[in-house]
């Protein structure tokens, strides 16, 4: 049935963006094309249930409803690939974000604590030269 | 301050030989186990650094007491997540030659640390991966060394790499190789996402038998077999 090739292709299409990692501006151009010729297709089908039924009906499709369905459950397929990439880039952003805070925190870390050091070997000095102040990269003169 | 602490620390002169490695462990809600695992592997390893994974529970406090140096996220992100902060923080380390994973719930054994690290120095390796499957002193369950026999399987035919243990977490990396590490695999499957990475370098590896201990804690939170779909799931849909 030439509604089964279409439907199988259409799902093969949107997994395998979902596992290509671009995000481009033409990409973006053309979900926002499907989504405008989306719309327009959904307001004739409500206007025109028959127009519906005859595209079905070339299609293979007995009704209209069907095709509908058919095309909702493409969208949605659809719409989890994007929003499923969408959360994917968030995540590494996030991800990204918090290890810079985390590293950026610990060379604070080295930076105070060498400088404790520094202020409680002031009186006698050289002497208080534990394991961390070894380890620190920071510099001394702070 | 104590004198004789002075005199034997700092800038003195008895540099041994493990002070040009760094231990990387990934921490999430150890607390139970964390202090001693640190604590032993500081024995050899004065270089420890805990990158603690948002832990909700005394996990850092325990490891700083050990003696290592804890890094923290602020959220949870996962293990690859942390692994990745860890091996950036080492990798820029003063001193630091050769990064060392090892998981925060003594599973692993210090001696197969220091036996891999001398094997990376005697024959020039990059990269050190430990194996499990190399001698039969780990006993993993059936099932267990099914999936894990799977995991290698896949992990071999997405890098190019011959190795007979994936998803082991025990590693020596070379300065060199850790700088061509960028892991963007937060949770679990990064583990193959490393060895795909190391693999790019052309660096020399080789893999070294390793004992992983099953104790009854580290069975009550080991990976599931559930996790494995998830890590397959990870891996294919980027």
């Amino acid at each position: 049935m030439l509604i089964q090739v279409i439907l199988v292709a259409a799902v093969v299409v949107v997994t395998v963006l979902l596992t290509r990692s671009t995000t481009n501006a033409r990409h973006q151009a053309i979900r926002r094309l499907l989504l405008v010729g989306f719309v327009i297709a959904a307001v004739l089908a409500i206007l025109f249930p028959e127009a519906l039924t005859f595209v079905a009906n070339l299609l293979d499709v007995g009704r209209g409803t069907d095709l509908l369905l058919y095309a909702l459950v493409i969208a949605f397929v659809s719409f989890i690939a994007t929003s499923h990439r969408r959360a994917n880039q968030l995540e590494r952003k996030i991800t990204v974000l918090t290890r810079e805070l985390s590293l950026a925190e610990a060379r604070l870390e080295r930076v105070d604590d060498s400088a404790v050091q520094l202020e409680n070997a002031e009186p006698g000095p050289v002497l208080g030269d534990d394991e961390r102040s070894r380890r620190t990269a920071a510099p001394r003169e702070l | 301050m104590d004198f004789s602490d002075a005199a034997t620390d700092g800038r003195a002169p008895t540099r041994t030989v493990t002070d040009d490695v760094w231990l990387v462990i990934p921490l999430y809600n150890e607390d139970a186990v964390v202090g001693g695992v640190v604590a032993e592997a500081r024995k050899t390893f004065p270089n420890v650094v805990c990158v603690d994974d948002g832990s909700t529970d005394d996990s850092a406090a325990r490891a700083r007491e050990a003696g290592a140096i804890v890094v923290r996220h602020a959220v949870n992100l996962g293990q690859g997540a942390a692994l990745q902060t860890g091996i950036e923080y080492a990798r820029d380390q003063e001193g630091a030659r050769y990064l060392v994973t090892f998981d925060a719930d003594g599973q692993h054994q210090v001696e197969d640390a220091v036996a891999m690290v001398e094997l990376a120095r005697s024959d020039d390796l990059a990269v050190v991966f430990g194996s499990r499957f190399l001698d039969d002193r780990t006993k993993p369950g059936l099932l267990k060394r099914l999936v894990l026999r799977t995991a290698v399987w896949f992990t071999n035919q997405s890098t190019g790499l011959r190795l007979t243990d994936a998803h082991n977490g025990l590693r020596v990396i070379r300065v060199d190789a850790a700088r061509k590490v960028d892991l963007t695999q937060d949770r679990m499957a990064h583990a193959s996402e490393i060895v795909l990475q190391l693999g790019r370098t052309r660096l020399p590896w080789r893999e070294h038998p390793v004992h992983v201990l099953y104790t009854d804690y580290s069975k009550g939170k080991g990976q599931s077999l559930w996790n494995s779909v998830n890590i397959l799931v990870d891996l294919v849909f980027k």
